[in-house]
């Protein structure tokens, strides 16, 4: 197993808290004034930051994942390392490039978090209720997935977002994904096209990507996820960022790997296609 | 019959992600599967947040972009909706129109119970030209109400617009604040003098 300097990416944190002067940032829209802090300049320091385990905490996420992935846990006390991800048991490289994807033996279209689920109750019988109660980690709690996810999703980095659409089944939650994208509800009429519709548009001052049709703003965006969020202190996956847009839509909170974020999900990765991943990554 | 989300319509021929050959749309009732499963568990008192009402749906299945007769269904249900202050007054105090365009809490899941909503304006619209921190979701509405010399059917209008925007023009992007019961009269009538109020720094 790698070793990484832990404490080196520790300082780092608090060493891009200073130069950077963030605190915590509610949501763009919450009513906070953001300011100027997603200058071209700053985006340009998290850029260089994303490769530098020593800057960007992401790392702590990817070793520790690492770690999670061949310890031997649930009723079958064996390790994840036969999990198939979709380029055959245990292959991790690419695999994330090319998720969500039909899977055979579950007869569906997982994202990683779902398929990491699947094989977590199927090959390791471990008990996934605590997990899919609280998926994402908080104040003092950490979170498996979010693990498991930083360290599948790096061995993918440099490579480039795929998603042929190959199975009837892929092909269909793709047209679902894309139906939800355009789906207005609740008390502010709001779809993700409000604010993902079209080109250079912004919340406050914050930029917001298009993903209603291919570009590179998508590309952009999708190649950038998982990534740790400065202002949350912790590495997100697309299951959290999808939560938290259906949050800002005045939406209930999706159920964790559910099928609907899987589909945006699909729908999403379709429009940013070719785009070359460097994950985790660092952001606001 | 059920109703179908044509993919390839010609808003999207821009696309070439999918053949149009394949011909394959999703069944909207499938899609409200999804939904349904998905949301599960909303807690109490949310499941309104899952339906469609006409004018959501009939946006979401022309995306925004209603033929003419469902446009004109739309203008006039919404239009029935809107209900005008009794005493015909839509001014009201504009500094507290200021706080409900600065605040965009309010309805979601992790607001605390009482939370009040504000109208979060200048997450789509510039306004006071001191404020850098704007959206531009929708247009500038800079020196507004100047822009109208400040006249009094003007201030109406605008109020009728915040009440109910798609009683204006339908499938707008601008949320439908007083139908939809996410501002007060109160608040609406703040908001409108924010943009009609001389005083304001939004004709400043
Ligand atoms: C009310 C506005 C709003 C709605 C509605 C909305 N989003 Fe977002 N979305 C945002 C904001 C603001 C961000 C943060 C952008 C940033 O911080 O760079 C964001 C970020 C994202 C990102 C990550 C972008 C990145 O580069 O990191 C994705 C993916 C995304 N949204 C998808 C969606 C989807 C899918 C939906 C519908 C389920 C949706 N959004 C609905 C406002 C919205
Ligand atoms: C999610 C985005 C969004 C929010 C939030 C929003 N608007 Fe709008 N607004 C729009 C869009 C888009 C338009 C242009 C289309 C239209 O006229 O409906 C618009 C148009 C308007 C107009 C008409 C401008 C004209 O052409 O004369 C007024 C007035 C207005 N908004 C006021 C407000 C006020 C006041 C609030 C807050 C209480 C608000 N808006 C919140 C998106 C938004």
């Amino acid at each position: 197993m790698r070793s990484k300097p832990i404490g080196g990416a520790l300082a780092g944190l608090a060493a891009i808290a200073l130069t950077l002067g963030l605190t915590a940032l509610g949501s763009a829209q919450d009513g906070a004034s953001s300011g100027a802090s997603n200058s071209a300049a700053e985006i340009e320091r998290y850029r260089k930051m994303i490769d530098d385990p020593m800057a960007n905490p992401g790392f702590l996420n990817v070793d520790r994942g690492e770690a999670l992935w061949s310890e031997a846990r649930g009723d079958k006390a064996v390790s994840l390392e036969t999990c198939d991800l979709g380029e055959g048991p245990g292959v991790l490289e690419g695999a994330y490039a090319k998720l969500p994807r039909y899977f055979k033996d579950s007869d569906q279209v997982m994202d990683l978090e779902q398929r990491l689920l699947w094989c977590m109750e199927k090959v390791q019988a471990f008990d996934t209720k605590a997990i899919r109660a609280k998926p994402f980690s908080g104040p003092g709690r950490g979170s498996d997935m979010e693990d498991l996810v930083a360290f599948i999703a790096n061995k993918s980095s440099g490579m480039k977002i795929e998603a042929p659409l190959a199975h009837p089944k892929e092909k269909e939650l793709y047209r679902i994904g894309e139906a939800l994208f355009f789906r207005r509800s609740s008390v502010m009429d709001f779809s993700c096209a409000t604010c993902h519709g079209a080109p250079n548009k912004r919340i406050r001052t914050t930029d917001l990507p298009q993903f209603d049709t291919p570009n590179p703003s998508a590309q952009a965006s999708m190649a950038s996820w998982p990534t740790y969020r400065v202002s949350q202190s912790a590495t997100r996956t697309m299951q959290h960022r999808l939560w938290d847009c259906y949050r800002q839509m005045r939406m209930p909170a999706p159920g964790y790997a559910s099928e609907a974020v899987t589909a945006l999900a699909l729908y999403l990765n379709k429009n940013a296609e070719g785009g070359e991943l460097k994950v985790p990554s660092i952001k606001r | 019959m059920t109703t179908k989300f044509l993919v390839f319509s010609a808003l999207l021929a821009a696309t070439p992600a999918l053949a149009a050959d394949d011909g394959s749309a999703v069944d909207a009732a499938r899609v409200e599967k999804t939904v349904a499963s998905s949301f599960a568990n909303a807690p109490e008192g949310w499941d309104d947040r899952l339906k469609q009402d006409d004018a959501q749906r009939i946006c979401t299945e022309t995306r925004n972009e209603p033929p003419e007769e469902l446009a004109d269904k739309i203008v006039a249900a919404e239009k029935a909706k809107v209900k005008l202050p009794e005493d015909g007054k839509v001014i009201g105090d504009w500094k507290a129109g200021e706080k409900v365009a600065q605040n965009g809490r309010g309805f979601q899941f992790s607001d605390p119970p009482g939370t009040e909503a504000g109208g979060n304006c200048y997450a789509c619209h510039q306004l006071d030209p001191k404020e850098t921190s704007y959206g531009t979701l929708g247009p500038s509405l800079k020196g507004y109400g100047k822009g109208f010399k400040f006249s009094d059917d003007a201030a109406k209008a605008t109020y009728a617009k915040i009440y109910n925007a798609q009683s204006v023009l339908p499938c707008s992007n601008m949320p439908r604040f007083g139908a939809n019961h996410v501002l007060t009269e109160t608040q609406m009538k703040d908001v409108t003098a924010y943009l009609f109020d001389p005083a304001s720094p939004v004709n400043k």
